[in-house]
C-alpha cells in the first residue's frame, strides 16, 4: 500500500491557496523539521475578493476537509490543528464545524474581522493565533521549521486538505474549484479539471461572454488582468475568474478599487506599503493624474515591500495596462490621451 | 572551531566572509556602507524601512540587506540605478512621515534623515506631511514621544518591551493609522528610563529638553551657574565628536562646560564618593540590626528609573531601598550648603545644572522631598545629548579642547566613584568602602588590600556573588537592566545586597547617552571606567579626604540638616508619574 505522502506526490498536488507550492514537499519539510510539538493550520480566511471556493467547501464538503486535516495530524503526529476561519464563515459554519470536530484535536479559530486580507497571509495567521499583532513575519525562519509557537507548522488551504482527503481515498481526479464572478449569467463555484484553460472553464459553465470583455484571474485584487486572446492558459492563484465588460467598466474606478483595497488592507509594517499606498491613494484621487508618479510608487511597492501583499499591488495595474490598454483593438471608456499616457508609463 | 566561510560578490568585488552574517554586515566588512533606519543591534531586525535594499542576482525583487543572510556564490549589487531609486523613494516616503522641527531639535546635528537627505541629494519635503495632527505624549518632565516625527520603525517599542520589559509603549491602529501610544492599561506605567529615546533614530522619542532654560540661566548675571557632570559622561560624550568609543575625556568635559559659560564645574564623582560612604554605612547598619524597618536585602537607589519602578510597581520593596540620595543630588545639596557657605554665596543665587546620562534624573531632581530649605539641590538635569547639542550649537570643537580640571573641593574622587557609571560599579564601590569601614571598626589592619570585586563586573543580565566583607559573608546580586529584574525579585531571600540599574550596562548605557548605544559600545564605555579606576591612587570612597571633610562639616550642622542632605524617602505611587 502506498503511503499518503507517496500518493500526494503522485497526484502532483499543489497548494490551493494560490502560491501553488508542491504539497508533498511542504509536508515533508514539516515532517523532517525538529520540534517538541508540531502544529497544523487550515487556512480558511479567504480574504481575497472574488474567491469563494473555501466557503463552498466548508459548506458542502465539511467531512472531507476535516478528514484531510486528520490525515495531516496523523502523518505529522501533530499536537493540534487550527481551522483559521474567516469571521463571516464562522458565523455560518462555526457551530457545525465544532459539532463535527467534537473531541478531535482541532480548534476552530475565529479570525477577527479587523484582521482583514493581510490576516490571511500565513505568518500573519500564526501571529493572530498566538495573540500577537496581525502582520507578516520576517522570513526565514519559514513556518515549516518555526511556525506556530516557534514549532514546525503545516499551513495549507481548505481546498488542499479537501484534495488530500480525496487522494487518500483514491478518489482524486485532478480537479480544482473555480469561482466565477462579474459580468456573467452563471456566477458561482465550479469543480472542474485543473488543467482546463480559462476559456474552457468559461465555455463549459456557459459564462463565455458574447460581448467584448477581459478577465481578472486569481483574485479581484492581486490577480492578473487578461484579454480575450490570453485565455488559453490555466487559471492560477486562487482559481477565480472575474469577467469585466470592456465598455461597461470604469477604468479609473477599477484602479481606485484596487488602490483602496490594498490601502485598507496593508498592515503598515513596511515603508513602501504603508507610505507608498497612502501616496498612491492620494495620487489616484487627484483630478489630474500623474501616471509617472503612480508607476514609480507601484514599481517601488513591487520591488521593495516586506511581504506578498505589497509586492502584488502592481500586478493588476500593469497587466491591465499591458494586456488591455495597449491593445488598440479593445475599446475602453478612457480619453485617448490618458490611455496613451498610461501606456507610455508602464 | 573555524567558522564556515563563504565567497560572495558585492558590486563585482569578491568578498570572503563568514557564513551566517547578513549582507549588510558583509558589505560593512568590505568597506561598503548600506544605509538603514529601522535596525538596532539590541534587537532582531524588523526589516521594515526597506532603505537598505540591494539587488541579488537570481532574485526577482530587491532584498533587505539587514535580514538577508549571505550564501556562497551570492552576487550583490548595492549601487545600481534600480537600487538607488528604490532606496531614495523609500527615504522620501519616510521623510514625509517626519515633520521637520529642526530649529529647536537637539538632534539636528546627528539626525540620520538630514544626513541621508544631504548624502543622497534628496528633498525631505517631496510629499506632504501626513502626520500633522498626531499627538505628543509627555511622560512626567522627562521623556516625550512626538507622533508628528515618528517614522514607525518601532525601536521604541522594542526598547520598552523586549529590553526593559516595562510594556508601557504600545502600537495602536493599522496601516497608515498605526501610532505609538502609551498603554491605556492601569497596571502599565512609565519608569522614565528613556531607553525609547536612546533607540529612536529620528528623535521622535526624546528627552524633554531643558537646554533653553539653562541657556537663560547662563545669561543671567545675577546667578552663579554651576555645572556638575556624571561619572559616565566622560567615557561617552567623545563619540558625539568623532572620538573613539570609550575614550576618556574628563578634562575636555570640564573645558566644554567652562566654554559654555558655567561659572564653576564640579564632578559628580565627588557625590558618588559621598553616596558610597552613606550607603556602605547603612549596609553595615542593616547587617548588624534586626530592625524591621531596615530589612535585608538592601537595594541601591541611585538609579532613578529603578526607584520609579519600585514606587510604581513594587511599593512593598520601599523599606529595602537604601535611603541614601543619589550622587548628583548629594553633590547639589553640598554645593548649596557646604560650598555656598565656604564661598559666602547665597544658595538662592546658585543654579546647579547636572549633565546626566539619564532622562529619569530630570524627574528625580524635581521630587519635592529632595528640597533642602525650599531649594532643589539640582535645578536642571540635561542629558549627555543635550550637552553635546549645546556645544555643537555654540560651535565648540570638543575634540580639540584642552584639558581643564574640575573646581575643588567637589572635584576630588576615588576609583570607587569612577566606576559608578557601569553596572556593578555602585556595588563594588560600596563593598570596597564597607570593607574598610567594617575593618576599621574592628581595628584589624589586614583588610585594606581588598579592592577588586570582579565577580560583580560585566554585562550579564544578573550577576551574583558571595563576597567576604571584613569576615562577614555577603550574598550580593547585580541586576543589569530592569528587564532582568524578575529573576532577582523572585528570590529576594537569597541576597543581602542588590544593585539595580534600569538601563542595560548601567549609566553608560543610559537613556540620555549618545546615539547609537549598542552592546559593543556599552562594553567599550564600561571598559574605560575600569581603566580610569585602575589609574587612580585613591580607589576607595572612604579615602577621599575632601568627601570626609564635607561629611564631617555636615555632622556639625546637626542631625536634621545632615539627614536632609544625605537621605531621602520614597512613596507608593498608584498613577503614572507627572
Amino acid at each position: 500500500m502506498q503511503s499518503i505522502i507517496q500518493k500526494i506526490k503522485k497526484a502532483n498536488l499543489t497548494g490551493r491557496g494560490g502560491a501553488c507550492f508542491p504539497t508533498a514537499d511542504k509536508w515533508l519539510m514539516v515532517k523532517k523539521a525538529k520540534g517538541a510539538k508540531k502544529y497544523i493550520v487550515c487556512n480558511a480566511s479567504e480574504g481575497e475578493p472574488g474567491i469563494k471556493k473555501d466557503k463552498y467547501l466548508l459548506e458542502k464538503k465539511t467531512d472531507h476537509v476535516i478528514d484531510g486535516i486528520l490525515i495531516a495530524i496523523n502523518y505529522l503526529k501533530a499536537e493540534k490543528a487550527y481551522i483559521y476561519l474567516n469571521p463571516a464563515y464562522y458565523k455560518e459554519f462555526g457551530k457545525k464545524l465544532e459539532k463535527i470536530i467534537n473531541t478531535l484535536p482541532i480548534e476552530v479559530f475565529k479570525k477577527q474581522h479587523k484582521a482583514g486580507y493581510i490576516g490571511g497571509e500565513e505568518s500573519s495567521a500564526l501571529n493572530h493565533i498566538e495573540g500577537k499583532r496581525i502582520e507578516p513575519r520576517l522570513r526565514p525562519p519559514f513556518p515549516t521549521t518555526s511556525g506556530l509557537f516557534e514549532m514546525p507548522t503545516l499551513i495549507n488551504n481548505v481546498e488542499t486538505f479537501y484534495d488530500v482527503s480525496l487522494i487518500a481515498a483514491n478518489e482524486y481526479q485532478g480537479k480544482k474549484f473555480y469561482t466565477i464572478n462579474g459580468d456573467c449569467l452563471y456566477d458561482g463555484v465550479y469543480e472542474l479539471p485543473e488543467n482546463w484553460t480559462i476559456a474552457e472553464v468559461l465555455k463549459k459553465t456557459d459564462n463565455y461572454p458574447d460581448f467584448d470583455f477581459f478577465v481578472q484571474v486569481g483574485g479581484d485584487a492581486s490577480g492578473a488582468v487578461l484579454n480575450e486572446q490570453q485565455l488559453n492558459q490555466q487559471a492560477g492563484g486562487g482559481g477565480s475568474i472575474t469577467i469585466h465588460s470592456c465598455l461597461k467598466h470604469n477604468p479609473i474606478g477599477l484602479m481606485k478599487y484596487w488602490t483602496n483595497f490594498f490601502y485598507n488592507e496593508s498592515c503598515g509594517q513596511c515603508a513602501p506599503c504603508r507610505e507608498g499606498l497612502h501616496r498612491l491613494k492620494e495620487e489616484i484621487e487627484k483630478k489630474e493624474l500623474n501616471w509617472q508618479a503612480i508607476v514609480r510608487l507601484l514599481d517601488n511597492l513591487e520591488d521593495t515591500s516586506f511581504c506578498g501583499l505589497g509586492c502584488s499591488v502592481k500586478m493588476p495595474f500593469s497587466s491591465y495596462v499591458n494586456n488591455i490598454l495597449k491593445n488598440n483593438d479593445i475599446k475602453i471608456n478612457l480619453p485617448v490621451n490618458q490611455r496613451q499616457c498610461l501606456c507610455e508609463c508602464f | 572551531m573555524n567558522k564556515k566561510k563563504v565567497k560572495i560578490k558585492i558590486n563585482n568585488k569578491t568578498v570572503n566572509c563568514e557564513a551566517g552574517i547578513t549582507v549588510m554586515q558583509a558589505a560593512k566588512k568590505a568597506g561598503i556602507s548600506i544605509p538603514g533606519l529601522c535596525g538596532h543591534p539590541d534587537f532582531k531586525a524588523r526589516s521594515t524601512c526597506r532603505v537598505c535594499v540591494v539587488e541579488i542576482k537570481g532574485r526577482r525583487n530587491l532584498s533587505a540587506s539587514c535580514s538577508t543572510f549571505v550564501e556562497d556564490g551570492m552576487e550583490i549589487i548595492t549601487d545600481n540605478e534600480r537600487v538607488i531609486n528604490a532606496r531614495n523613494m523609500n527615504l522620501e516616503l519616510i521623510f514625509a512621515e517626519h515633520i521637520e522641527k529642526c530649529e529647536d531639535c537637539i538632534w539636528r546635528f546627528e539626525c540620520k534623515l538630514l544626513a541621508f537627505a544631504k548624502e543622497f541629494g534628496l528633498k525631505i519635503t517631496k510629499f506632504d506631511d501626513r502626520k500633522r495632527d498626531r499627538k505628543t505624549y509627555r511622560f512626567a518632565n522627562a521623556v516625550e514621544i512626538d507622533g508628528t516625527q515618528c517614522i514607525d520603525c518601532r525601536l521604541c517599542i522594542d526598547a520598552c518591551t523586549q529590553l526593559q520589559k516595562i510594556d508601557y509603549l504600545e502600537l495602536k491602529g493599522k496601516g497608515v493609522n498605526q501610532e505609538i501610544v502609551p498603554s491605556a492599561k492601569k497596571d502599565k506605567k512609565c519608569i522614565l528610563c528613556g531607553q525609547c529615546t536612546v533607540h529612536c533614530p529620528v528623535s521622535a522619542a526624546q528627552e524633554q529638553a531643558n537646554f533653553e532654560e539653562v541657556e537663560k540661566e547662563l545669561n543671567n548675571p545675577n546667578h552663579i551657574v554651576v555645572a556638575q557632570f556624571a561619572p559616565s559622561i566622560r567615557v561617552s560624550i567623545g563619540e558625539d565628536f568623532g572620538l573613539p568609543h570609550g575614550k576618556i575625556v574628563t578634562g575636555q568635559v570640564v573645558s566644554g562646560l567652562r566654554e559654555l559659560g558655567f561659572d564653576y564645574v564640579f564632578d559628580v564623582n565627588f557625590g558618588a564618593d559621598i553616596t558610597t560612604i552613606v550607603e556602605a554605612e547603612e549596609l553595615l547598619k542593616r547587617l548588624n540590626s534586626k530592625d524591621k524597618k531596615a530589612p535585608l536585602p538592601m537595594f541601591t537607589s541611585c538609579c532613578p528609573g529603578w526607584v520609579n519602578y519600585v514606587e510604581l510597581y513594587r511599593a512593598d520593596l520601599i523599606p529595602y531601598l537604601t535611603t541614601s540620595r543619589s550622587p548628583h543630588i548629594h553633590n547639589g545639596g553640598l554645593i548649596k550648603t557646604y560650598w555656598a557657605q565656604k564661598q559666602k554665596i547665597s544658595p538662592r543665587k546658585i543654579v546647579v545644572v547636572s549633565i546626566m546620562p539619564c532622562t529619569a534624573k530630570k524627574y528625580e531632581a524635581h521630587r519635592e522631598e529632595m528640597k533642602i530649605n525650599e531649594h532643589y539641590p539640582v535645578d536642571y538635569s540635561l542629558t549627555t545629548r543635550e550637552f553635546s547639542f549645546l556645544m555643537k550649537k555654540n560651535k565648540i570643537d570638543f575634540a580639540k579642547l584642552k584639558n581643564s580640571k574640575s573646581d575643588n573641593p567637589l572635584g576630588e574622587y576615588s576609583g570607587g566613584a569612577a566606576i559608578f557609571g557601569g553596572s556593578g560599579g555602585v556595588m563594588e564601590s560600596a563593598l570596597r568602602t564597607a570593607h574598610v569601614m567594617a575593618c576599621g571598626n574592628k581595628k584589624s589592619g589586614i583588610c585594606n588590600s581588598k579592592i577588586d570585586f570582579k565577580s560583580v563586573r560585566g554585562l550579564d543580565g544578573i550577576k551574583e556573588a558571595c563576597v567576604t566583607v571584613a569576615g562577614t559573608k555577603l550574598r550580593v546580586a547585580v541586576v543589569n537592566g530592569i528587564g532582568n529584574i524578575k529573576g532577582v525579585l523572585d528570590n529576594l531571600k537569597n541576597y543581602d545586597y542588590i544593585e539595580v540599574m534600569a538601563c542595560p550596562g548601567g549609566c553608560i548605557g543610559g537613556g540620555g547617552q549618545p546615539i547609537p548605544t549598542t552592546p559593543e559600545i556599552r562594553q567599550k564605555r564600561i571598559d574605560a571606567l575600569y581603566k580610569l579606576d585602575k589609574k587612580l591612587k585613591v580607589r576607595k570612597s572612604y579615602e577621599n579626604k575632601s568627601a570626609q571633610e564635607a561629611l564631617s562639616w555636615l555632622k556639625k550642622q546637626g542631625h536634621k540638616t545632615e539627614h536632609s542632605i544625605l537621605h531621602t524617602v520614597y512613596k507608593k505611587k498608584t498613577n503614572n508619574l507627572t
